[in-house]
């Protein structure tokens, strides 16, 4: 499911933009949609199974169970990064090589930068769920974090509304959240042959957002509870 | 109240005494009201003792989507044995014959045994156990507690929690809870004597109703 779904997706989007007019010269509409698929869909994704997965860990007490072993709390987010991570790797692989080799999909930059992006925004899908699951008491509440964290800043990253056009105060709330720095840094690859100072930025600050995230879900996992 | 080394000691009482958190407190995962707890020498919850404490929570908290085998060696690997204390593990509590069935198809006193191979699989020197024969038939857990009595044999403590006062006869020493108290340490035999009952649960009531009236009078 998690490697499959995002080609499927992607697919899905090639054969509906198949026939769309877009003015000439301009790049066409699957290739914003798929460039903004690539980056993002390992942000969302990672962020569901990350949430849900460590909120049943500490509601089946394994987590209590785990925290009386000598595994420290580092390692165990260390090795649920790593494995959602190499999960999240595959599946950026699978959806930029059906999407580069396929689908006729381009970038002005390299592929490898839309990949890289892809894999720090996985990361920050992983810190994040790791941190909404210590708020979530059932699973059902988990997956209500989904339109609560997710959406919004899917919607002020700047997909529908380009970030300039909006409001000031929007402008601001935008400029505070991860997927708008995460949509800029694709955004720049697709459109510039080298690497520019403003995506090294912004892949710093996404990468600071996930390490931040991360750091906070540590402080979540207390091993004594009342 | 102490736990003398290499014994086993029945932590008794009913449903709701405190017995559970008294255990927690025991293995750490307890924020601890008052009081101090030492184990094995050091306060509880200290890191030097997850390697040398094994604990049984009362729910089988084992990962439902994985084998038996899976589950027993990821535990392993925690404490940083390998495959082959999981397999002897699992043989101890009677399951080698489906050692590969997914342990969301197993029957409730199944899950409790694997779950009780995951706290045995690193040969700890205290093991806590939380309940660990409810739901299990007689067969079962005459078995069982032969092997804690084999066990500490080898020189384990172990801690075990019960409300069925039957089972105290196979531990040495005695507590006996009541509304997050404990009432009374002693053994089956002092219990016996001490209140003039022969079955140990109606001792247990006995010294329940004696302890009630002096808080009365």
């Amino acid at each position: 499911m998690i490697l499959v779904v995002p080609v499927m997706v992607i697919t899905l989007m090639y054969f509906m933009f198949g026939n769309a007019p877009h003015p000439p010269g301009a790049p066409t509409p699957f290739h914003n949609a798929c460039l903004i698929l690539l980056g993002l869909f390992p942000l969302f994704l990672m962020f569901i199974i990350t949430s849900i997965t460590m909120q049943r860990e500490r509601a089946s007490g394994t987590l209590e169970r785990i925290l009386t072993t000598p595994l420290r709390r580092l390692d165990l987010l260390i090795a649920y990064g790593t494995a959602f991570s190499i999960a999240a790797a595959t599946q950026a692989v699978l959806a930029c090589g059906v999407s580069f080799w396929l689908l006729g999909f381009d970038t002005a930059g390299s592929p490898v930068w839309v990949f890289v992006i892809a894999i720090v925004n996985a990361v920050l899908g992983v810190g994040l769920g790791l941190l909404c699951s210590a708020f979530a008491r059932t699973e059902f509440q988990a997956v209500q974090f989904i339109p609560l964290v997710m959406v919004p800043q899917l919607l002020l990253a700047g997909i529908i509304v380009p970030r300039a056009l909006m409001p000031t105060w929007l402008e601001w709330i935008s400029n505070m959240l991860p997927a708008s720095y995460a949509l800029e840094a694709l955004q720049q690859v697709g459109a510039h042959t080298d690497l520019t100072g403003v995506a090294v930025r912004d892949i710093a600050v996404v990468l600071g957002f996930a390490l931040a995230a991360l750091c906070l879900a540590a402080a979540t996992l207390h091993r004594e509870t009342p | 109240m102490r736990v003398a080394r290499g014994s086993i000691t029945g932590l008794l009482g009913p449903s709701g005494c405190g017995k559970t958190t008294l255990i927690r407190c025991i293995v750490g995962t307890q924020l601890i009201a008052s009081g101090t707890v030492r184990v094995l020498g050091l306060p509880a919850g200290s890191s030097p003792l997850r390697h040398r404490i094994g604990y049984l929570p009362q729910d089988p908290t084992i990962y439902n989507d994985l084998r038996i085998v899976d589950n027993v060696r990821y535990f392993a690997a925690l404490y940083g044995f390998d495959s082959d204390a999981a397999y002897s593990a699992i043989d101890r509590v009677g399951l080698s014959d489906h050692s590969t069935a997914y342990c969301g198809n197993l029957s409730g006193g199944q899950r409790t045994r694997v779950s009780l191979a995951c706290a045995l699989v690193c040969r700890p020197e205290l093991l806590v156990l939380d309940e660990p024969t409810v739901g299990l038939d007689p067969v079962l857990r005459a078995d069982l507690w032969e092997q804690f009595t084999d066990l500490a044999r080898g020189g384990t403590t172990l801690l075990v929690s019960s409300h069925v006062m039957d089972e105290a006869d196979h531990c040495g020493d005695l507590l006996l809870m009541r509304d997050g108290l404990l009432v009374a340490q002693t053994t089956p035999n002092q219990l016996r004597e001490d209140t003039g009952c022969t079955s140990l649960e109606d001792a247990f009531l006995s010294i329940i109703t004696r302890n009630t009236t002096r808080q009365a009078g």
